[in-house]
């Protein structure tokens, strides 16, 4: 089975920008602008105390941490019955509507900038975590929409009439047959919303300014402050990693019968 | 009975509007005006649209972009395929490959684009000395070639990923029984993957397709953070020129018309694609 080893290529090419920057956070920044050295010759995590005895670089995560999360529970909670919706009755202009939805995957941050930022002054919601966290619904909650049907299609609508046979009334039917039904569904969605919650950079950007600015322009507003410190910046970078990788950890068994239901 | 769909769609529908439907309608509202500080805004008409379409500086990132997502999707989807077959189906090395794939696309956008300066640097960076052991000399913000390159190779790297996850998604819900029926036939490697892995896929790779058409055509933080554009303007996306005309610009209304000729352009090209993968899928495969 030599096609093992082309997997193992590109995971191994995938891995070594990862190691470089994770390298060089590691060391004084008098090896790295001196000379190319392929592990850290002098040792150091001075640049992993600076951030994390910092204020500023903590609140950043933490900020993130908490948009993200409210913004996945709130692209659940609205995608959920939405899809469902899509996945088990025709009415009247549902493909419209549901292309519509999906324009508002395409749309690109860049073009909602100034009416955002319009909008969330007048609801007095700048520099808040509702602001990111709703506006983050912009391309997830499409994209959630999208996911969920696929998944609820797969799902023959027989159990849902085997469950009214038997006397289950819908909220019951929903919370004791339907959602364990669709569990990897909804580990998947929730995987992709806050992944994309984490990353955007654009919006978050435009709509905070100090108490709820997230990792990521912490990161941009750092990098354009004077010089660059390229240990602590390389080290930033890695703690921004971090809870990505913890994410898929927790979640890779579910990722793995989620995406083996295969209507991804 | 007959308002259940719609109630069900209520708290989407009440977000859509909060987060996309009353800001697409300032933008139109925006585009149609010539706002000049310290004036009434006036009626301008289509002047704004004609303006951004004639203005060299758009006409050149539309043309960069549009070459970008072609070199994007022509590159990612084939290599994520491929890949997504080389993966194992079942047994501990699953979780493994799943978490290796899945960390570069939960990596901040802006930290990707720092990866890969610190990498390509001249001074610091590991490519550049990689490249001079073999005497070319590598330099992102001298050469265009090398910055073009280099994003598209940043771009590769950061959403192949995705690619694989969703083809491999596929793969997995194909039912086993094609592939016995295909083995008792004798069928080659090429030929089963033809007629039995290609048509079932089609449904997912019009999800990858459409994925990465709509977000490469949204590229901004990674190449505004690996090359600034530069050198010249020769890595400056739509998504760049938008935000200048719409952030740094001095005038709204050319900023909101851009907006909205991007956005048209992205819907565009992915109802295109859409129907054409839809119609491709239907001819080709559709028999087995």
């Amino acid at each position: 089975m030599n096609k093992k080893y082309y997997l193992i290529l590109f995971l191994v090419l995938l891995v070594i920008p990862l190691y470089w920057m994770i390298n060089m956070s590691f060391k004084p920044n008098s090896e790295i602008l001196n000379q190319l050295t392929f592990y850290p010759h002098e040792f150091t995590t001075a640049n992993y105390q600076e951030i994390l005895t910092s204020e500023f670089w903590r609140a950043g995560y933490l900020n993130s941490i908490i948009m993200a999360s409210m913004n996945v529970v709130i692209v659940t909670v609205a995608a959920l019955p939405a899809a469902y919706a899509f996945s088990r009755w025709d009415f009247r202009g549902d493909k419209h509507l549901f292309f519509w939805f999906l324009t508002n995957r395409m749309a690109p941050p860049a073009a909602f900038l100034v009416p955002f930022f319009i909008l969330y002054s007048n609801l007095n919601l700048i520099d808040t975590y509702w602001a990111v966290a709703l506006a983050h619904c912009l391309f997830n909650l499409p994209l959630a929409i999208w996911i969920l049907e696929g998944f609820m299609s797969g799902i023959p609508e027989e159990i849902d009439e085997m469950a009214f046979i038997d006397g289950h009334s819908f909220t019951s039917f929903c919370w004791n047959i339907f959602l364990p039904l669709i569990k990897p569904g909804i580990a998947v969605t929730a995987f992709l919303t806050f992944m994309f919650s984490w990353v955007e950079l654009l919006l978050a950007r435009t709509l905070t300014n100090e108490a709820a600015q997230p990792i990521t322009v912490t990161l941009t507003r750092s990098l354009g402050a004077g010089g660059w410190d390229w240990g602590v910046l390389a080290a930033a970078g890695v703690i921004a990693m971090i809870p990505g990788a913890i994410i898929v950890y927790l979640v890779r068994d579910l990722l793995a019968t989620g995406f083996s239901m295969g209507r991804v | 009975m007959k308002q259940r769909p719609w109630l069900f769609l209520l708290p989407a529908l009440l977000l859509v509007s909060l987060s996309a439907f009353i800001p697409l309608i300032t933008v139109i509202n925006y585009s149609q005006l010539t706002i000049l500080p310290g004036t009434e805004p006036y009626f301008a008409g289509l002047e704004n649209f004609v303006a951004i379409l004639e203005d060299e500086a758009f006409q050149g990132a539309l043309g960069r972009q549009i070459l970008f997502s072609f070199l994007v999707l022509i590159t990612e989807i084939p290599l994520g395929l491929g890949l997504a077959i080389c993966m194992p189906k079942e047994g501990p090395w699953v979780g493994v490959c799943l978490v290796l794939l899945g960390i570069p696309l939960l990596i901040p956008w802006n930290v990707v684009g720092i990866i890969w300066r610190v990498f390509t640097r001249s001074d610091i960076g590991v490519l550049p000395a990689f490249f001079d052991w073999f005497g070319y000399s590598y330099s992102i913000s001298s050469s265009t070639f090398d910055a073009w390159w280099t994003v598209l190779v940043m771009d590769i790297w950061h959403w192949t990923p995705l690619v694989v996850l969703i083809c491999y998604a596929g793969i997995q819900a194909i039912p086993k029984e094609y592939y016995m029926a295909a083995k008792i036939d004798r069928a080659s490697p090429w030929k089963t993957f033809r007629y039995v892995t290609l048509p079932n896929l089609r449904g997912v790779l019009i999800i990858a397709v459409l994925l990465r058409l709509m977000d490469s055509f949204k590229i901004y933080a990674e190449p505004f953070v690996l090359t600034g554009g530069g050198p010249g303007s020769s890595t400056t996306f739509l998504s760049t020129y938008t935000s200048r005309m719409a952030i740094g610009g001095f005038e709204m209304g050319r900023g909101a018309a851009t907006s909205l000729i991007y956005f048209f352009i992205v819907i565009l090209f992915s109802f295109v694609i859409y129907i054409v993968m839809l119609n491709l899928g239907q001819g080709a495969g559709g028999d087995q």
